[in-house]
């Protein structure tokens, strides 16, 4: 049932879903949307620009991410085209102070918030297991590997907001807000479900973020729901919207909408983006094995940066600018493969290090022995 | 009802329950980013009344009576620890750890690993244990092997009441996680707890009744089982030395080769299952470090390999003073 996808959903006449800009381009708000039309008001033209950017620039650096993964540079790549909407949208909704708990496929969640993309390239070429210190990157927390692990941390973290008193205090300036990105494959474990459970239960002040991306590997979300992803929020208790996920402008009003209500304290909702990945699940897998081309042709002609450049075009945005923004992406991935390749590391002392915070025998005895015994391979070297 | 923790009152005889109760007391006292979180932990104070009183004095901000999931027990922990608290997650039974055993091994025991030292997971779980309570299926489990096995976590048991009150506090004080296993059948006997003095670190292993002739090793309700031995053994002129082991992930190895080194006799017990156990890695590594102080070679006296037997039978599969003594009498007749 390859295309059973696409069908299933019927995104392009699909009522319920929000919609701003049509597939063509053109600026046509359904009426489902018309409730985040408001939030719509708070984009400048310079945000815009800025979603076009950010959308063209991921796209040419997630390219050139899996050539350096064919040319043996990375261990593993996870491609996010077709997902640069759903994503860049909703990134621009949080506001500084917010926390956001990625999956493994939100390269540009991370770089609007502020990671240095190099800190992924890092782990997914075995030199890290992430490691970068999420207070000092916006607040984007660690890639989770294991699926849907992460909603539970992101709901802890935002029960830990309100017993802190760090949201709900009426002041959206420093209110805060969770938003946890994960899958349509993920919504199926224990872990998103007892997440719901307890968001809904406490009240939390957070978004989930379900990128429905129709495919969990190579098994398609019909496997995993018989019913729109969305509808499952209201079993729960709290309110659930579904989106056009390649429509940049409704991931951005939607979320701002359900983020802004989360830090006034009216609690947690969920946001189903339907979207599709339009790469392989990563550089290991191989898509043609499972997925009709039709399937797969029906999508790419909903992409969501050609969406969004005739939007901007029919505004009337000048070709220097456009022109402009694929120079940057091409200058930001000769830099990305450049820092990639000069990435070092790391000590051998990194498999003993911070495995505990205080002091452990056996882990010292055995960074001890591993220590000596190297060292005796030198010694018979001199 | 809560235990005073008048600083007038220097010691008390409390059974384990209210022995913890106290320990928790102290801590949340002492640290107001202390939280408790469980299934009815709130009014009701635990199945086993550990938390009674908590939630009256310190609301229901500080003890949370959670939905009924345990990955959810554990994985919201964790995220309250990255927000900076110090949760205290209670498991109802034993044998009801494992649907938050993913998050424990996975998630919780490598946090600060993946995140370079960036943070600090100061989680305690909770974990009543073990059997000679006569209860049904998954209420009688000695599940310790798993937790220590996980690199990362760090895994205690106390045998008293006063250890539990003092391991307690310095559980929810240690900035890595910790699994404490609380030994069910020793939750009501009475013991005397010392509000004053700490006495042992928590992961000082300790001789609690000094011998001559074979060192014996346990944890958890192990060690009164142990005791009973010595008592019988005395009577027939052996002389037992008996080691609480008190931490199972690290292992205090000073006190058990020390005694070893005198005694060149050791036998290691457990309610778990012997197969893969923290018994045949204290076997083992005894034999790595004192080989030639042994006299006779390391008996294991555990559980069986068996799933948890219907309780009419478990005494038969539990270790008992008997049981302990068969195996001395094999190392002193080897
Ligand atoms: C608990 C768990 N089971 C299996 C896997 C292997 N795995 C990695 S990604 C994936 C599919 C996930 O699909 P989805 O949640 O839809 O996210 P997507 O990859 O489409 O972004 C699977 C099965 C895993 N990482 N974790
Ligand atoms: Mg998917």
């Amino acid at each position: 049932m390859p295309s059973s996808a696409a069908v299933a959903y019927g995104l392009d006449g699909a009522e319920t879903c929000v919609r701003m800009i049509s597939p063509h381009g053109v600026f046509e708000p359904n009426a489902a949307a018309e409730e985040f039309l408001p939030y719509l008001d708070r984009l400048t033209e310079a945000d815009h620009r800025r979603f076009y950017r950010d959308m063209v620039v991921v796209r040419r650096f997630d390219t050139e991410a899996a050539n350096l993964q064919r040319q043996g540079q990375l261990a593993l790549w996870v491609p996010s085209h077709g997902q640069e909407a759903a994503q860049v949208g909703s990134a621009y909704a949080t506001r500084p102070q917010d926390h956001v708990f990625p999956s493994y496929r939100e390269h540009v969640v991370g770089m609007i918030r502020g990671l240095d993309v190099v800190d992924i390239l890092r782990m997914l070429r075995g030199v890290t297991l992430g490691g970068w210190v999420p207070e000092a990157h916006g607040n984007f927390h660690l890639y989770t590997l294991v699926l849907a692990s992460q909603t539970l941390h992101s709901t802890g973290y935002a029960m830990g907001m309100q017993l802190d008193g760090s949201t709900a205090t009426g002041n959206p300036e420093t209110d805060q807000a969770v938003i946890v990105y994960y899958g349509d494959g993920a919504s199926s474990q224990g872990d998103a479900n007892e997440a719901l459970v307890f968001a809904a239960s406490y009240q939390t002040p957070q978004v989930f973020f379900l990128q429905n991306n129709q495919w969990a590997i190579s098994v398609p979300v019909a496997r995993q729901s018989r019913t729109p992803l969305y509808l499952r929020a209201s079993g729960f208790g709290m309110p659930g919207t579904q989106i056009d996920g390649n429509d940049v402008l409704a991931s951005f009003a939607v979320t701002a909408k359900s983020m802004d209500d989360a830090r006034a304290g009216h609690g947690p909702s969920l946001i189903e983006a339907l979207t599709y990945r339009v790469g392989a699940h990563t550089t290991a897998d191989d898509p043609t094995k499972y997925r009709d081309p039709d399937e797969l042709a029906y999508w790419v002609a909903r992409d969501p940066i050609v969406r969004f450049r005739s939007y901007l075009q029919g505004r009337g945005i000048e070709q220097e600018f456009l022109d402009a923004v694929d120079e940057e992406a091409a200058d930001f991935a000769a830099d990305t493969r450049r820092r990639a390749l000069e990435i070092t590391g790391p000590e051998q002392s990194v498999i003993f290090d911070n495995v505990y915070a205080e002091p452990h025998p056996l882990v010292a005895e055995q960074k001890a022995w591993l220590d000596r015994y190297e060292a005796s391979f030198d010694e018979g070297e001199n | 009802m809560t235990v005073a923790t008048d600083t007038s009152v220097t010691s008390a005889a409390l059974p384990m329950t209210k022995a913890l109760n106290a320990g928790l007391r102290r801590a949340m006292l002492d640290d107001p980013l202390v939280l408790l979180m469980g299934e009815d932990i709130g009014p009701l104070g635990g199945v086993f009344r550990v938390t009674e009183g908590l939630i009256a004095e310190f609301g229901d901000k500080r003890v949370l009576d959670t939905p009924l999931a345990e990955s959810g027990i554990i994985g919201t922990a964790i995220g309250l620890a990255m927000r900076g608290f110090r949760p205290v997650c209670e498991i109802q039974f034993d044998g009801f750890v494992f649907p938050g055993f993913d998050q424990i091994t996975s998630q919780l025991a490598r946090m600060r690993n993946r995140h370079e030292g960036g943070l600090v997971m100061p989680v305690v779980i909770r974990i009543p244990y073990g059997g000679h309570i006569g209860s049904i299926e998954h209420h009688q489990e000695s599940p310790e092997a798993y937790f220590a096995h996980t690199p990362g976590l760090r895994v205690v048991s106390p045998s008293n009441p006063h250890d539990a009150y003092w391991m307690m506090q310095e559980a929810i004080k240690s900035d890595d996680p910790v699994i404490f296993f609380e030994p069910k059948s020793r939750y009501w006997p009475k013991g005397e707890v010392r509000f004053g003095e700490s006495g042992t670190p928590l992961h000082a292993s300790r001789v609690v009744r000094a011998g001559t002739d074979v060192t014996v090793v346990g944890h958890g309700a192990m060690v009164s089982v142990l005791l009973q031995a010595a008592d019988l053994a005395a009577s027939e002129g052996i002389s037992l030395e008996v080691i609480d082991l008190r931490s199972i992930s690290p292992i205090d190895y000073g006190p058990i080769l020390g005694s070893v080194q005198k005694t060149g006799r050791l036998v290691v017990t457990q309610e778990a299952p012997g197969f893969v156990s923290v018994g045949s890695e204290i076997a083992a590594t005894v034999a790595e470090r004192s080989f030639y102080t042994l006299e006779a070679p390391v008996l294991r006296v555990s559980g069986f390999d068996t799933p948890f037997p219907p309780a009419a039978v478990e005494t038969h599969f539990l270790p008992s003073p008997d049981r302990v003594l068969e195996a001395v009498d094999r190392v002193l007749a080897y």
